[in-house]
């Protein structure tokens, strides 16, 4: 396994937010890299004003996802936001927004909460892969 | 019954993937080298999970054990 694990985020609801979540802590745990892309609805989802709110789940959830999720919330599972937070704080996670879809969204970096590190293009983004797996969620 | 010397418990009953790895990563990481880290885990995923952990890392594992859905695992900071 590569030193280096990439996630590009393009899905912001929560239940991919968090499968992304956990993927970047279990990296971390292991003393890997994590490098994270945000682009369209999962860089929407990373606003200050937005973080904290429902994102929903995907459609293939339906009613029982729905409950299933919600039973995991209550039993104390930590959000999506929390668990990147504890694999920031454990390793060496980056999360940078998409420079484009800054602009689509038509956000400024102020409008992002302050766990994103930065904006940047898909350039930079690929130069820091270092060989390291890209996965698109 | 083990004497080891525990340096330290992580109790992460009730928490689920990855939170018992990365509770003892974070707790590992403080810890100087040989010292026995304790963990306690009621997620059935957690026993591949610390046999990776530990191969992955060097941590290795002293003991390991289950009891009534609780999974006992003492590691030694490489």
């Amino acid at each position: 396994m590569a030193d280096t694990i990439n996630l590009v985020l393009f899905s912001g609801t929560d239940d991919k937010l968090q499968a992304a979540a956990i993927l970047t802590a279990g990296a971390a745990a292991l003393g890997k890299r994590v490098n994270i892309f945000l682009q369209y609805w999962a860089l929407d989802a990373f606003r200050k004003d937005r973080i904290d709110l429902d994102h929903g789940l995907a459609p293939e959830a339906g009613a029982e996802g729905r409950m299933a999720v919600d039973q995991l919330r209550a039993a104390g599972q930590a959000s999506w936001k929390e668990t990147l937070a504890q694999a920031k704080e454990l390793g060496e996670v980056d999360i940078q927004a998409c420079s484009l879809s800054m602009d689509v969204l038509r956000l400024e970096e102020s409008d992002l909460d302050p766990i994103v590190d930065g904006v940047e293009g898909v350039t930079a983004f690929y130069l820091n892969t270092n060989e390291g797996d890209i996965i698109f969620i | 019954m083990s004497t080891l010397d525990i340096a330290r418990t992580v109790d992460a009953k009730g928490l689920s993937c990855p939170m018992p790895i990365v509770k003892t990563a974070q707790a590992a990481k403080e810890m100087p080298s040989g010292a026995l880290l304790e963990v306690l885990s009621t997620d059935a995923g957690s026993v591949k999970d610390f046999a990776a952990w530990s191969k992955s890392t060097g941590n290795e594992i002293v003991e390991q054990s289950a009891d009534g859905g609780v999974y006992r695992f003492v590691l030694r900071k490489k």
